[in-house]
């Protein structure tokens, strides 16, 4: 060993170095020590509660969990709309290593073509991180069972099963039942303003239209709460707690499903509506509007093209025809205007008028010409309704004036909303002087009074103000509110307002409460009188039955909708309108038929409401009246 | 200085004629233990893990025991060959080296991969002190000089495979035996300065993007919390959710369900904090201290600046080690790929550090009945 070379090593002294650096060395090492120990106990000491709180944000997540709603059925427990299951294949994009390369794997996999991939990426960018993002939609039982069987290789890619509305009559109810639809940023806003969004947390879909709007609240239920802990990907370890979702409750409509086939039948290809009442308690047994469209396809997403396609469809089938469809009443209203007359002694029922060819206000010019060339002659009240004569209503409307008009016709529901359980509505117009003037600002002039009188001019109506109008005639004035909703299937529940809560005390009252009977007379004659317009429609009827014809002329669909002028050309003729209620004597019943541009009431409305009269009292499975 | 006297019954003493240092294998042993312990925990009740990890801690007490039987001078005469080739397949990895993981680290011979950087990590001590030991101490500016250079020839050569983490260990275990050796304090304040003054330079010019982000990411973690950020913040939160006492063994929900990545390598001291808690924490600090200090007191005791300065130096390696990982598991540091010394999974360190061990050991129990 070498050890001493030019210098004389002094050991004793270097030990005692040595010893001096070692001293040092300990005093850094503890005073390093010291120094992780602080550090760590600020974590675990002092920051202490920070750190489990994040600890368990980690591991911790609250899941919510969707109530399922509520289904709806027909007045016979027919079932119109449920729930289905669906597959859904989602990824959560953080999970995955090798997005491109999984996507492009399970395209392959499961037979998805590059759309699928496209669409993919594109929400990808759009989502929120560590939110699942959709792959392919409602996957076929091979699909489901190719992926769970390879699923391990796909590690942040799950499939999530969800209930999924579904309309089994199609477009058969569209308009009055309405749809579902996947909730958008505007649904959001107004549920964050009703403070509601906390019970959507997990909902896709929420009522668009209809019934399944209007009941939305009845119909979605609570949602539930399930906490979880999740590993590192995100994957479910267990359960902590688990808080079920309350489902929504199940209702029975008013709709009878048989009228309502029946009524869609005797619509197809033609662009109408009916709607049948019960006027005792104001159900709507059938509300068709035609041409309609598939509401599944709402229910799952519709294409902007199918959608424009809906939207610039001629035929307007996005309108509910019943509720929105504006249109002159034409002749149906004279039963009204007859009660009205009698009521403030412009008629009596014994005396007879002479129904010319034309009328003439005194004094002016212009003819205002019945539709019967030649006049109808001599015709007591009950003979005016029974032929439709015009002459003896533009007469009546003369001397009764608009405002008596208004008021009475207010009474009967005209230029108001219904009352039914819907939104989609439309008043329609009532006019008056006011109303002109605030409308046009123009003057009422008399002339106007006289077209009201058979029903033209600026009064509109929709088909089911026309069904309540002729039910509170049925009901010898007592008021009628059209209901959708018969019940909630849950006893504990009551709706928001029932069908039996119904005014007692009649809204009209007549000085001779008789005179109901002298329209509702005519009203029989136009049916089963010799000269009644509707006499070869109602031939060989099993039952009694009253009605009126109408024809009119205005295209309109909602009241503030600008009509194209080069449309109209096209579309010249009239539409043809009905209302008739059975049995006569004890009505179950009231329908109102209207179809666009078919011609005279009489012989192509009439036919119609026959038949949904025939089918009611043949097909339908009556439930005992209430 | 002790009398001879106590000490012939020590020298006859079973352990001493084995070489081996009883206080110090005690401590040693615990650490299995507790490495074995953690690991279970860590990696999620992997017994096949936890079997091979003994394995390996078989292994390197085999290879303590066997550097133990060696005397010192074997050391001090072997160093020099031993470093100079050390040197040499540095320069062939850097010019002919397999890339693993964009790192040149590793080289091909005769069937087997291995990395030059870990002999060199033993090494360099040894040849530093063993160059130091033959002059006066304190060393004289020129023998400083060349201390110096054979500290940080290796370094350098290691840091552009790039290996920072290495590279700074090789340096210091140089370094800490230039300490030793008594380098003047003013002189190593000035080299201090002229370290730091080189830092931006070192910064702009010498470190890669990911080393760069990596100082960025331990200044402000938050900035990218899951990415570049994530480790430490899950490392925190594991330690911090383990309070005074912690959740208990096995019941880490940081490591459990997997949020913390690299739980049983690098970052098991998080899973220490989590399951143990403060207490687990002191706990396994005083038993690194008492090895420390072992380590230490053997250094003083030592006949010989040879062994002196290599015994102080491996223990303050060990040290660093420590100091290291911990401070980077719990934030006091950028993260650098340091495993916890004797308690990580991984087979490299733990044979290394325990062959230095082992050459502690034989500083020990070779010394003289009677010193010259």
């Amino acid at each position: 060993m070498r050890r001493i070379r030019e210098e004389l090593k002094d050991t004793n002294a270097e030990q005692v170095l040595f010893f001096h650096r070692a001293i040092a060395a300990l005093v850094g090492i503890c005073l390093l020590m010291s120094l992780l120990l602080i550090n760590v106990y600020r974590l675990q000491v002092v920051a202490f509660d920070d750190y489990q709180t994040r600890s368990n944000d980690n591991r911790i997540r609250v899941v919510p969990i969707a109530p399922t709603r509520g289904l709806i059925y027909d007045r016979n427990h027919v079932l119109l709309a449920e729930n289905r299951p669906v597959y859904n294949l989602e990824i959560i994009p953080e999970q995955v290593k090798d997005l491109t390369k999984m996507v492009t794997e399970l395209c392959e996999l499961l037979n998805l073509d590059a759309s699928y991939q496209e669409k993919f990426f594109k929400d990808v960018k759009k989502q929120r991180r560590f939110k699942p993002v959709l792959l392919a939609e409602m996957l076929d039982e091979d699909q489901v069972a190719i992926f769970s069987v390879n699923q391990h290789h796909y590690p942040g890619a799950a499939i999530q099963a969800s209930l999924r509305r579904y309309y089994p009559f199609g477009d058969t109810l569209t308009h009055s039942l309405g749809y579902v639809a996947k909730i958008n940023t505007n649904d959001l806003e107004k549920l964050e303003r009703k403070g509601k969004i906390a019970n959507y947390a997990a909902t896709r879909d929420i009522g668009r239209q209809g019934v399944e709007k209007f009941y939305e609240n009845l119909l979605h239920g609570q949602v539930g709460y399930q906490e979880v802990e999740v590993n590192n990907r995100g994957r479910i370890i267990r359960t902590l707690k688990y808080q079920p979702p309350v489902s929504g409750h199940d209702i029975v409509l008013n709709i009878d499903i048989v009228l309502q086939k029946k009524a869609e039948h005797l619509l197809a290809d033609r662009r109408g509506a009916i709607v049948m009442l019960d006027p005792n308690t104001g159900a709507v047994l059938a509300m068709e509007s035609s041409p309609s469209y598939d509401p599944n396809l709402f229910v799952n997403g519709i294409s902007n093209t199918d959608y424009n396609m809906l939207l610039q469809d001629k035929d307007r089938p996005l309108i509910n025809r019943t509720t929105q469809g504006i249109y002159a009443p034409g002749s149906t209203i004279k039963p009204m205007l007859a009660v009205m007359g009698l009521n403030e002694n412009k008629i009596n029922p014994t005396q007879k008028f002479f129904g010319d060819k034309f009328f003439q206000i005194p004094g002016t010019k212009r003819k205002f010409r019945d539709w019967k060339p030649e006049g109808h002659g001599w015709v007591t009240v009950y003979e005016a309704i029974e032929k439709s004569a015009d002459t003896f209503f533009y007469d009546l409307a003369y001397r009764t004036g608009i405002e008596t008009i208004h008021d009475y016709m207010k009474k009967f529901g005209f230029g108001q909303y219904t009352g039914i359980d819907l939104h989609e509505e439309s008043k329609a117009n009532l006019p008056s002087e006011d109303w002109k003037i605030t409308r046009f600002k123009q003057p009422w002039y008399t002339g106007d009074t006289i077209s009201v009188g058979i029903g033209q001019g600026y009064w509109t109506v929709t088909p089911l103000q026309l069904a309540r109008a002729t039910s509170i005639l049925v009901k010898r004035g007592q008021d009628v509110v059209p209901k959708m909703l018969n019940t909630i299937l849950d006893p504990k529940v009551s709706p928001p307002q029932t069908n039996t809560a119904q005014d007692k005390v009649p809204r009209i009252r007549l000085q001779r409460p008789l005179d109901w009977q002298v329209s509702l007379d005519g009203m029989y004659q136009v049916n089963h009188g010799k000269s009644g317009t509707a006499r070869r429609a109602f031939r060989s009827a099993k039952y009694k039955a009253g009605g009126k014809s109408g024809t009119a002329q205005v295209i309109g669909m909602k009241e503030d909708e600008e009509y194209d002028a080069t449309k109209i050309k096209e579309r010249f003729r009239d539409h043809a309108l009905f209302v008739g209620f059975a049995p006569f004597d004890d009505p179950e019943v009231v329908v109102a038929v209207i179809l666009e541009n078919a011609g005279g009431g009489s012989a192509n409305a009439a036919p119609v409401a026959r038949k949904m009269l025939d089918t009611y009292f043949q097909d339908t499975l009556k439930v005992a009246k209430r | 200085m002790n009398t001879t006297m106590n000490r012939t019954d020590r020298h006859s003493h079973i352990l001493f004629r084995l070489h081996i240092d009883g206080p110090l294998t005690i401590g040693l042993l615990l650490m299995a233990a507790v490495s074995l312990m953690l690991l279970y925990a860590a990696s999620g009740q992997d017994i096949a893990l936890v079997q091979k990890q003994s394995v390996r801690v078989c292994l390197a007490f085999m290879a303590m025991f066997i550097l133990a039987q060696f005397p010192p001078s074997f050391y001090q005469r072997w160093a020099p060959p031993v470093f100079f080739i050390g040197v040499v397949l540095l320069l062939s990895v850097l010019l002919f080296g397999v890339s693993g993981k964009g790192a040149q680290r590793w080289l091909h011979i005769a069937f087997f991969k291995f990395q030059p950087s870990e002999i060199l990590k033993v090494v360099t001590p040894v040849m530093v002190a063993a160059y130091l030991s033959q002059h006066r101490l304190p060393p004289s500016f020129r023998h400083l000089t060349i201390a110096f250079s054979m500290a940080f020839v290796p370094a350098y050569l290691i840091a552009k495979q790039p290996d920072l983490g290495t590279s700074i260990l090789v340096a210091a275990s140089g370094l800490f035996v230039i300490f030793f050796a008594g380098i003047r304090w003013k002189l190593l304040m000035i080299a201090g300065g002229c370290v730091s003054a080189f830092t931006p330079v070192f910064w702009y010019f010498f470190m890669h993007d990911y080393q760069r982000q990596r100082v960025i990411t331990f200044l402000n973690p938050e900035s990218d919390p899951l990415g570049a950020g994530y480790h430490i913040i899950q490392s925190k939160i594991a330690i911090g959710s383990g309070g005074l006492t912690g959740k208990g063994w096995l019941q880490g929900t940081q490591s459990k369900l997997e949020f913390l990545p690299e739980r049983h390598t690098d970052f098991i001291f998080a899973v220490l904090g989590e399951e143990f808690g403060f207490l687990g924490v002191a706990a396994l600090l005083l038993l690194y201290l008492y090895i420390v200090g072992r380590g230490l007191y053997i250094a003083t005791q030592a006949q010989g600046s040879f062994e002196r300065l290599l015994a102080g130096a491996l223990t303050l390696t060990f040290f660093v080690y420590i100091f290291v990982n911990i401070g980077m598991v719990s934030g006091l540091l950028p993260v650098v790929g340091v495993p916890l010394p004797l308690i990580s999974y991984g087979g490299t360190s733990m044979v290394t550090l325990m062959a230095g061990f082992g050459v502690i050991m034989s500083i020990h129990t070779h010394r003289r009945l009677i010193s010259q």
